[in-house]
């Protein structure tokens, strides 16, 4: 190398990813030093994850440079590459195979992990690490990974990527490696990391919880609708600073969005439902015309206890019987979308019954009922034969939401259902649903978008899987709320 | 543009029907004369058996990945058996044998949902162990029991109107009330959502245990139809009579271009594919094939098929 | 962890039932003819067994994949007749034609993989190749078995028989390749997540190839034994072996998907299957139930498994 000054360990330059029409990336350029700490932030859906898999080298970028070193890694840079760069990566969701023992998963990514006694070098490796990052972990390195709590293969997974043998650790990534770690822990990790970015190894640390990024980072990147937006200095943020950056104060609009008629005034009480474990008297209620939200951090057991209402728990025997409840999924390709069929059949499964005449489903009637919806909900598409994955996500989502709308459920449960929805579609959606509650429907909406609770009558806030407070009416404040958010563990400031 | 769109889509099962239109064509023009026709007829009468059980198949395919009912031969043997025990080659006692092969059908549908709810087993190992407990009471049961079947069961299974079997005309008939079953009934449209994704089609409101549990009972209560009428055709139940067709169930549904995968079947594929294969041993017959080049092409043929139809790929 | 502790764990019971029914069966044998409490006796009940295990260890490894093959019992019969004609009276073209088995089941799993095809079609549909290259070759039961594996396969060590001998051999080898080796732990885990080693940079394909042939090569040693147990060979001679090592594998603790298999457990499972055999015809029972008494184990153990889950669970 013939530069004076060192070039940036990582440095990404105009790197744009694309999914089929969706756009993940469009355009990030990234710098990180050696020992630099770099928080990156932004909402579900922002692309800070497809980024870190780009880095990683399990997706491969459309277009732009990828530069490690100074070196200009090119269009083959893969897993390889990147293990022998020194480059490691905790995903999000675990990469750990469960059916082997803590020592095998840490064999599984160092090939020179071979020969005569590889196990117990294997097994010291990473006993080695989890000592020293989790003291009092309390894991063997014999044990079999499934058989552990989340909590400890989280740790083992992250240990794991600390682990050193043939080359140098470099950067390491880590992609909400708190999620299910209780608070303790989480500052043991955040300790880990300062001390060993302050021994040259560099740390991408994502995670929604903005007083860890705050905390350790360096530097903080921002990132919305795949680009970033803002990159400056730790010091030079606050959470409100950031809160702002991330785009989730949008300017208030006029229009009221609640309703200004008193519970008491509303319907016949449909849902009373109390979150087994609850601590103390507080439950779920929801009247007829109620919009209710489900709050607090994500994971927090909202999505939990809307599967349980739509099993009938706590559902009053005076709401509908069979069909009461009906789910708009909030993760289309895993809980919602049938990718087999056309936008039609997408909207009529939840109403079969109504649209029989004798034994036959009336495809004429179904026809009638996907069209209304589609006019009604604005779902761009040309026809409703269209095949449902010729949509865009966001047009999905509306089919998701015209098949239980159109349904006859007096209760519609909704799982996080606008991410990584536009804005448009959104306010398309939120219009609909105050209509729909006048109307006398009940809404559950768990959501991890704040501006979406200034729709709700009222707002649970989960904590652990119980109810940790209710707020109703004007005391909807973010404040409030993440001051319940976090309510049994104080975050450090 | 409605019609060209309802072509494409329903050609993955032209496809067999122009199968066995061809193997048809090229045994008949070797043959020569009138053998064609009756090579038709015979291909018709055969193309029944594989049709009933195919179609109670591909609804237990339809249900997606890991679906299978590997039970269907040792239901035909057993239903067959006891049928034939029943009616004791006595026309007055065709209908309480028909009953009592629906019985068994029934038991076995509801012993394998049994397994597969209650053990919380993949399909395939619970209706293999089923299989295996129904073979050998059919074994038992039957074993050096040779019963004739009734005279009207005998002429229902092989009588002839103008040169077509009337069985066949009334599996015709069957298989298009199966179709109307698959695509227009709330129960066929629960199957396809079922097999695209268990639970999407769960928090859509389908009621995915009554929708596994009818269609592991319609497998099997198919199968125990097919058993009796075959009895008829052959003149009694023998212990091996299923056994070919634990292959044949699965390959009608493969060629007929359902997915493998779930989710996405037809009915008339299976008629076509039925023909096809039936039609393709014939000509190899016809060829004068040895006995492994047959099985050897059969087996070919559905590897070469799954592997063009293709799995499914992973979404994202 | 206290040993109190790991006695009453799921796992150690769930690890311990392979062995518990086979010793069960093998009580229940010895109970109602105790003369099988012999050499010969011994050697006699477990004759059998050999084979079966092997080809249920072929199963284990592509069970271990996620996968599962229905052509097995075929495959096994084909080599069977490729051992008792070719071997015997060409070995060279014989030891050509066993090599080529094996690449075509690397073939396959590379095919199964890289088209995402569901396995249980595709081995369905090689289940007919492979019969009906048995039938061209054996159209009629005969041929004889090379004399080097009849006299393999009849050797009498003392003191202790040699099937059993077999067994513990197989089982050991298997576990210590499979269980206890770098590279046995990456093609385990490939039924665990294959994502996980995606992301670490190693080549399912390769993987799945190398457990394909490995399935192919256990399945070859079933047949030459097998065929060196029978003297001859005919085209259908190991068809119940599919459902066998399938309900073998599960017996010995093997679960269905995600990689969890136990080599050891699969030798077990296999054993006490061929033993169910014997324990019925002690009892006089028809061997009309044979098939049927070892499905009902296979579900006693399955219902066990279960509720030994279900308490795990609480």
């Amino acid at each position: 190398m013939t530069t004076e000054i060192m070039p940036p360990l990582i440095a990404l330059k105009g790197i744009r990813k694309v999914f089929g029409a969706v756009q993940a990336l469009a355009g990030v350029d990234l710098e990180i030093r050696t020992g630099e700490c770099l928080g990156l932030v932004g909402h579900n859906g922002a692309g800070k994850s497809t980024l870190m898999n780009i880095l990683a080298g399990t997706l491969t970028a459309s277009s732009g440079d990828l530069e490690v070193a100074g070196v200009n890694q090119g269009k083959g840079y893969s897993v390889q590459n990147a293990g022998h760069l020194g480059i490691r990566c905790v995903f999000q969701e675990l990469s750990l195979c469960p059916n082997l023992s803590v020592a095998e998963n840490t064999r599984i990514i160092h090939p020179v992990l071979k020969g005569f006694g590889w196990r117990k070098r294997a097994g010291s490796l990473i006993m080695d690490q989890l000592d020293r990052i989790f003291p009092e972990h309390g894991i063997s390195s014999s044990d079999i990974v499934g058989d552990l709590s989340i909590a400890k293969r989280q740790m083992v997974e992250i240990a794991r990527a600390f682990t050193v043998t043939d080359t140098d650790l470099r950067l390491v990534i880590l992609d909400e490696p708190t999620s299910s770690l209780d608070a303790q822990v989480a500052d043991q990790l955040l300790a880990h990391i300062r001390g060993i970015a302050s021994q040259g190894v560099s740390v991408i640390l994502i995670s929604h919880l903005l007083g860890e990024i705050l905390q350790v980072s360096n530097t903080i990147a921002v990132m919305k609708d795949g680009r970033v937006v803002d990159l400056r200095a730790a010091e030079s943020f606050d959470r409100t600073s950031l809160v702002e950056a991330m785009g989730s104060t949008v300017v208030a609009e006029a229009a009221p969005r609640r309703d200004a008629v008193p519970a008491s005034a509303k319907g016949e009480e449909r849902v009373h439902m109390r979150p087994p474990g609850q601590p103390d008297d507080q439950s779920i209620r929801a009247q007829a015309g109620e919009v209710i939200g489900f709050a607090g951090l994500a994971g927090q057991g909202q999505t939990a206890a809307l599967l349980s209402v739509y099993d009938g728990h706590g559902v009053l025997p005076s709401t509908g019987g069979e069909a009461a409840c009906c789910f708009v999924a909030g993760d289309r390709q895993v809980d919602g979308v049938l990718p087999l069929w056309s936008i039609r059949k997408n909207i009529g499964i939840s109403s079969l019954k109504r649209l029989r005449s004798g034994l036959l489903v009336q495809g004429e009637r179904e026809r009638e009922l996907a069209e209304a919806w589609k006019d009604r909900i604005g779902i761009r598409a040309p026809d409703v034969e269209a095949p449902i994955l010729s949509l865009s996500g966001g047009n999905q989502q509306k089919v998701l939401f015209a098949r239980a709308l159109g349904s006859a459920a007096d209760i519609v449960l909704m799982d996080d259902p606008m991410r990584g929805v536009d804005v448009g579609t959104k306010n398309e959606v939120y219009a609909i649903i105050r209509q729909e509650a006048s109307r006398g429907r009940t809404f559950l909406w768990y959501t991890t978008e704040m501006e979406e609770l200034d729709y709700c009558d009222r707002v649970y806030v989960f904590r652990d899987g119980v109810i940790a407070e209710t707020l109703s009416g004007d005391d909807i404040t973010e404040e409030k709320l993440l001051l319940a958010s976090f309510k049994q563990v104080a975050e450090p400031a | 543009m409605k019609v060209l769109d309802t072509l494409t889509r329903n050609r993955p099962w032209s496809w067999s029907f122009l199968a066995a239109f061809l193997t048809w064509a090229v045994t008949a023009a070797y043959i020569s004369g009138s053998g064609g026709l009756a090579l038709a007829s015979t291909a018709l009468s055969f193309a029944t058996f594989f049709v009933m059980v195919g179609i109670g198949q591909m609804f237990v395919i339809t249900l997606g990945p890991g679906n299978v009912d590997l039970s269907i031969p040792s239901t035909i043997t057993l239903s067959a058996v006891v049928a034939m025990m029943v009616m004791g080659g006595d026309n007055a006692m065709i209908l309480p044998g028909f009953l009592a092969a629906i019985a068994v059908g029934g038991a076995v549908g509801l012993f394998n949902y049994g397994l597969i709810r209650v053990l919380s087993i993949p399909p395939i190992i619970a209706t293999m162990s089923s299989s295996f407990l129904v073979q050998s009471s059919a074994i038992a049961l039957g074993r050096g029991v040779k019963i004739k079947p009734p005279s009207v069961l005998e002429w229902m299974s092989t009588a002839k109107v103008l040169g077509l079997p009337i069985l066949s005309l009334g599996v015709v008939v069957f298989a298009i009330c199966m179709a109307v079953l698959l695509n227009r009934t709330v129960y066929g449209r629960s199957v396809t959502a079922f097999g695209q994704n268990v639970r999407a089609a769960w928090l859509a409101g389908v009621p995915v245990e009554r929708i596994r549990y009818l269609t592991y009972t319609l497998s099997a209560v198919l199968a125990a139809v097919c058993g009796v009428f075959l009895a008829g055709f052959s003149g009694g139940s023998s212990l091996n009579m299923g056994e070919e067709y634990l292959l044949a169930s699965i390959a009608v549904v493969v060629i007929g271009g359902s997915s493998i995968a779930g989710g996405n079947s037809n009915v008339p594929g299976i008629y076509g594919s039925a023909l096809f294969l039936f039609l393709l041993v014939a000509m190899l017959n016809t060829f004068g094939a040895a006995a492994g080049v047959r099985l050897i092409l059969t087996g070919l043929i559905i590897v070469g098929v799954v592997t063009f139809a293709g799995g499914r790929k992973e979404s994202r | 962890m206290t040993y109190l502790h790991f006695f009453t764990s799921a796992r150690f019971w769930r690890g311990a039932l392979p062995a518990l029914s086979l010793t069960f069966v093998l009580l229940g044998v010895f109970w109602l003819q105790p003369r099988a409490m012999s050499y010969f006796g011994l050697n006699l009940l477990f004759n059998l067994a050999v084979p079966i295990a092997l080809a249920t260890i072929a199963q284990m490894f592509v069970i271990a994949v996620n996968d599962l093959d229905l052509s097995i019992g075929s495959f096994v019969s084909l080599v069977a007749c490729i051992g008792a004609t070719w071997l015997n009276d060409t070995p060279l073209l014989g030891i050509a034609a066993l090599a080529g088995c094996v690449l075509v089941y690397a073939a396959l799993g590379a095919l199964i993989h890289l088209r995402q095809l569901p396995s249980i079609v595709v081995t369905l549909g090689m289940s007919f190749v492979w019969s009906g290259c048995a039938v061209l070759l054996l159209p009629t039961p005969g041929g004889a078995a090379p004399d080097w594996i009849r006299a393999l396969v009849s050797f009498k060590p003392p003191y202790v028989p040699m099937p059993l001998i077999a067994a513990l051999v197989l089982a050991l080898v298997v576990y210590f390749g499979l269980m206890r080796t770098s590279w046995g732990v990456l093609m385990r885990g490939v039924g665990g997540n294959e994502k996980a080693l995606t992301r670490a940079g190693w080549s399912i394909l390769k993987l799945k190839m190398v457990m394909y042939s490995l399935t192919a090569l256990f399945g070859i040693f079933a047949g030459l034994t097998l065929v060196g147990l029978a003297t001859s060979a005919d085209a259908n001679i190991a068809l119940r072996y599919t459902l066998l090592s399938i309900a073998g594998v599960i017996l010995g603790g093997g679960e269905f998907v995600g990689g969890r298999v136990s080599p050891v457990g699969a030798v077990l499972g296999a054993m006490t299957l061929t033993l169910t055999a014997s324990f019925l015809s002690f009892l006089r029972i028809s061997p009309d139930w044979q098939i049927g008494a070892q499905g009902a184990i296979l579900i006693i153990v399955l219902a066990l498994r279960a509720v030994v889950n279900r308490l795990e669970k609480r």
